[in-house]
């Protein structure tokens, strides 16, 4: 490694040639401000608060974007560099509607921390905000561009890890805004709903549509019965939103909260993800037998689902029928459950808790409406959840820990692993190899197909039979895979596995926010750990399951699955 | 001194560039021939010792450039920046229309020692005729085998795309100039290599001004004793000014670097029009300072100018009568900043928007002392941290306007 020795604020720190002086001031012991700057992402240096002095050159520069010399002498702090840095962030505040009582963001807001640090308390320029519309009328992401502060995170995400290129930046000079096709409402783009816009914010301006109130509203009202369902993913975010640890697994307390709510009844989607591993591993096999579509793609996020709707509409047949694990539950809780519950499924609500902004998009398609009604009534997000929890006054951290409620609440570690990038592929695995070779796997773990690389294969061997594989996650490797379908070039792979957000739903659009990729590989690490301390480890050995299809629906894929657990899926265009 | 030069303008108005034979005939292509019989080393070590520095702007001295693209192994793609988008600045549209095989020659002869084969000339985009002039003269010459495969019978291959300016003063900066010609959206880019190793189409790239192509053909001929011996140690050589505003012959000249602003304005320029007093003249377009009556004697150099924190800029020079209100003035000035930043930038897109009011509320005569401190404080932030060069030279007027018309109000 060759490294570099510079002084920082007179100190000498040696790091790695290549170095960004806000890397190296790090190393050092100090927090340079940032705003535009995110760790996944290509560095844009154009809020410019990360300016410091470079007293050996007499610069003045972005240490966001300026590379580590080697006897560099870099001063963070001086009287003039916090002049410079306070000055900057005067002139945003001077276009922003500095309205953080009312805003959503008023706890995690990046811009709001600095003033706190800076101290801004008055000063003296014009104060001339934006006024644009709130584009909210998708029901799922709300965009604020007053509050916009044009770091164009949202951008790179939208453009580069997820190449669906919604996002970008229109007009000039103090007309700069972000537009999300031509200026136009989110609803008529091809916006997958992915969330991961809303997921970099560093500000107010890109969030979820709140739907908490709606279940306050239920959760009020004496006739309904209301029920929940709780997503992999969840369990490892959600304590990040009470300052526990990132990745953090809070899995108990989460459910202790969601009684002390009021919810009748706790349940999980891990439940719901087991069921989905019966019937996508059933379709699998019935279609390498029939001569269906191959290779067959997991339609379990429902991002991927837009995409693949919006851009590849002629290679739909390779879309996995199955719903998602959020609406196998819905669909199960309001007929299923509600018959054994002996309650009228027009009493029940469901609502869902998602790491996913685009879990709500799905549950207000018109086509969820298998048990005839609602199947999910509403899907919040993580930090809907917390925001939940915070308003009914709960003490997050010291709760005791609780377990999910029967008859939807018992899952495998298969199940949980639905969190992770490959966790999908793995579970099925669990369940396809035993199913085909009657025999008992030894080896559940596979290695292949987890972590963080963009794009990741392996071959399993079936009885003799090879099956090649793959997995991708972020829609950037999504298109990559797609393009190998369309050219012909994906056909020795079987089954593959698509997650809309880097690192699967662990870090998904609707999760805490300010994560990066070592926060979601902690996540992800939690999510094996509960793996292995699972007793069942195997979608088809979940009692719950086994007593579904033994009561109620027959065989997995059979006639009763496909009325309320598969889907069709069609070209989205732009409205 | 009291007519312009004509050793880099010799050619103005005195050849039909229909053809390239008018230009052949006043010693035309007379600096690629002989570049041809040197190694490209020669010719770089030529132009370094002309101690050219490059007329777009920022002054970059034009043989440690070369030298850096030189370096580079792969070919350079040869880049003409036609954009002069600085207002009051029209010098480059006479070499275009009146001189167009000198830009030609000059990107020839840097193609030769940097090792090229393609050219691009970003031509400003109300420049059309001046377009349609250059298109012309390149199928001329490359008739002629001046451009083409195997230059003069040598190795030497080279041809010149042109291409139409986006329309924005930002467009003329060469990250940005670069984003434009690759089909992107004209915002400066942050780059972590050189231009010379990673510019257009993330290939090597060597970029100069029109007006610096331009000098390179004098240094190889016999007007490179004309040239050289004019000008100081530290500025050598002549320099292409545009001359406009309130004085009697606004226009395009030639002068020696050493020149004062007073030479320029009564002597080459006729004096103030009508007959009325000067109130004060803006250098280098609208990103220069603004400079008084008491500073009409320092020399036009680019050492003299720097001790004074200034730059020479492009090489306008917008000369203002006594009828003209300096804080009108920095209005203006600024208006058109906040026309023409890209937003990219916190300090550029807002520091504009506040020194645009803050203009307002000086040219209104209801500024505080208070209001002038704000001036100098986001003048600072802007100066110290935007992003390209249109951010940190934008408050250059109105901080040069306060410090030397601090008694505007009186
Ligand atoms: C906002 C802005 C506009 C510019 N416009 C021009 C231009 O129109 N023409 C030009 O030659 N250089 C322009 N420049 C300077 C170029 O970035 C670059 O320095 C120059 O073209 C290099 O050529 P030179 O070394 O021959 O001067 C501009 C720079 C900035 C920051
Ligand atoms: S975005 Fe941040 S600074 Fe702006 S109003 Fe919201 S909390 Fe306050
Ligand atoms: S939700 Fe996803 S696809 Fe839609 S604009 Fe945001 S990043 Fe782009
Ligand atoms: S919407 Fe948010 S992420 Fe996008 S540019 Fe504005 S502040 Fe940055
Ligand atoms: S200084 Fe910043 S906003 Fe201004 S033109 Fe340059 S990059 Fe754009
Ligand atoms: S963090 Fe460096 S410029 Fe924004």
């Amino acid at each position: 490694m060759k490294t570099c020795t510079l002084s920082i604020n007179n100190k000498k720190v040696t790091v790695e040639a290549g170095t960004t002086i806000l890397e190296a001031a790090k190393s050092a012991g100090y927090y340079i401000p940032t705003l535009c700057n995110h760790p996944d992402q290509a560095i844009k240096a154009n809020c410019r608060i990360c300016v410091v002095e470079d007293k050996t050159s007499g610069k003045f520069v972005a240490s966001c974007s300026t590379m580590v010399y080697e006897g560099a002498d870099i001063h963070t702090n001086t009287k003039e560099v916090r002049e410079l840095q306070t000055g900057i962030l005067e002139l945003i505040l001077a276009n922003h509607p500095n309205d953080c009582l009312n805003c959503i963001r008023n706890e995690s807001c990046e811009l709001r921390k600095l003033c706190e640090r800076f101290h801004v308390r008055n000063y003296n320029l014009a104060h001339e905000t934006d006024i644009y519309p709130i584009d909210n009328t998708s029901g799922v992401l709300v965009r604020d561009r007053n509050k916009c502060i044009k770091c164009l995170r949202c951008v790179e995400a939208c453009q580069e890890a997820q190449m669906v290129g919604v996002l970008s930046p229109s007009y000039r000079s103090v007309n700069t805004n972000i537009s999300a096709g031509f200026g136009e409402n989110y609803d008529e783009t091809l916006c997958t709903f992915c969330g991961q816009c809303s997921a970099v914010c560093p500000v107010g301006a890109i969030y979820e549509y709140d739907e908490t109130e709606k279940v306050w509203e239920a959760l009020h009202d004496p006739k309904k019965h209301v029920i929940v369902q709780t997503a992999p993913a969840v369990r490892v975010g959600l304590g990040e939103e009470f300052g526990m640890p990132r990745g953090s697994k809070v899995t108990g307390k989460m459910v202790s909260a969601l009684k002390m709510l009021g919810f009748d009844k706790v349940f999980d989607t891990d439940f719901a993800a087991d069921l989905t591993i019966m019937e996508e591993g059933y379709e699998l096999l019935s279609r390498i037998k029939n001569g269906g579509t191959l290779p067959m793609i997991t339609s379990c996020s429902p991002g991927w689902i837009n995409y693949a709707e919006g851009f590849y509409p002629e290679l739909l047949d390779h879309l996995s029928t199955c719903k998602s694990p959020q609406q196998m539950f819905g669909a199960v809780a309001k007929t299923y459950y509600a018959k054994k519950a002996g309650i009228d499924p027009a009493d029940i609500f469901t609502v869902s808790v998602m790491p996913c902004t685009a879990k709500k998009f799905e549950c207000k398609r018109p086509e969820m409406n298998a048990s005839g009604y609602r199947d999910v009534d509403v899907a919040l997000t993580t930090r809907e959840l917390a925001r939940l929890i915070k308003n009914a006054g709960i003490d997050f951290t010291n709760l005791e820990d609780e377990d999910f409620d029967s008859i939807m609440g018992a899952s495998t570690g298969a199940a949980v692993i639905f969190g992770a990038t490959g966790g999908v592929m793995e579970a099925a695995l669990r369940t396809v190899y035993e199913v085909v070779t009657g025999k008992t796997l030894e080896n559940i773990e596979f290695d292949e197909v987890r972590g963080l690389d963009g794009i990741k294969e392996a071959t399993i061997d079936l009885d003799g039979t090879p099956v090649k594989v793959a997995v991708a996650h972020g829609l950037a490797n999504a298109y990559k895979v797609m393009e190998m379908i369309k050219n012909g070039q994906a056909k020795d792979y079987t089954f593959i596995e698509i997650m809309s957000c880097t690192g699967g739903c662990a870090g998904g659009g609707g999760q805490p926010v300010g994560a990066n990729k070592s926060i979601k590989e902690r996540r992800i690490d939690t999510i094996y750990n509960i793996d292995k301390e699972m007793p069942i480890r195997k979608s088809h050995e979940n009692p719950e399951i086994k007593l579904l299809y033994d009561e109620f629906l027959g065989e997995p894929n059979g006639h009763l699955s496909h009325e309320l657990l598969h889907t069709h899926y069609h070209q989205r265009v732009k409205r | 001194m009291g007519k312009s030069l004509s050793i880099l303008t010799k050619n103005f108005n005195n050849i039909n560039v229909d053809t390239v034979d008018d230009y052949l005939a006043a010693g035309g292509y007379e600096g690629l021939k002989k570049v041809l019989s040197l190694t490209p080393g020669e010719v770089i070590e030529v132009i370094k010792d002309s101690g050219l520095r490059g007329r777009g702007g920022a002054a970059f001295p034009t043989g440690k450039k070369w030298e850096q693209a030189a370096k580079v192994k792969e070919d350079s793609y040869i880049l003409c920046n036609a954009d002069e988008g600085e207002p009051g600045t029209f010098k480059d549209r006479y070499f275009l229309e009146y001189d167009p095989y000198r830009i030609i020659e000059g990107m020839t002869i840097a193609a030769y020692a940097v090792g090229g084969r393609e050219g691009y000339l970003y031509v400003r985009e109300e420049y059309g005729r001046q377009k349609e002039i250059v298109l012309k003269a390149i199928e001329a010459a490359k008739a002629a085998g001046f451009l083409g495969d195997n230059i003069l019978g040598t190795d030497l291959s080279f041809d010149i795309k042109v291409i139409s300016g986006a329309g924005a003063f930002i467009c003329g900066e060469t990250t940005a100039l670069i984003q434009s010609i690759e089909g992107g959206s004209g915002r400066p880019k942050i780059k972590f290599q050189r231009t010379a190793v990673s510019g257009l189409f993330g290939r090597p790239t060597l970029a100069n001004n029109v007006e610096s192509y331009c000098v390179v053909p004098a240094l190889f001929t016999k007007d490179a004793q004309a040239y050289l011996s004019q000008g100081t140690e530290k500025s050598r050589g002549t320099k292409v000014i545009s001359l406009c505003g309130n004085v009697e012959k606004p226009g395009v000249y030639e002068v020696p670097f050493g020149i004062t602003l007073r030479e320029i304005i009564y002597d080459l320029g006729g004096g103030i029009k009508d007959g009325r007093d000067f109130k004060f003249a803006q250098i280098g377009g609208a990103s220069g300072p603004i400079i008084p009556k008491s500073m009409l004697d320092i020399p036009y150099t680019y050492e003299d100018f720097g001790k004074e924190g200034y730059s020479l800029g492009t090489g306008a020079i917008l000369v203002a009568d006594d009828t003209n209100s300096v804080a009108e003035f920095m209005v203006t000035v600024q208006e058109f900043f906040v026309h023409e930043s890209c937003g990219k930038c916190t300090p550029c897109r807002e520091g504009n928007r506040q020194l645009l009011k803050l203009a307002h509320k000086i040219a209104d005569r209801k500024a505080t002392v208070e209001d002038f401190l704000t001036v100098k404080r986001i003048a600072n932030v802007m100066n110290k941290c935007s992003f390209c060069g249109l951010g940190t030279a934008a408050p250059t007027a109105m901080v040069t306007a306060i410090q030397h018309f601090y008694d505007m109000y009186n």
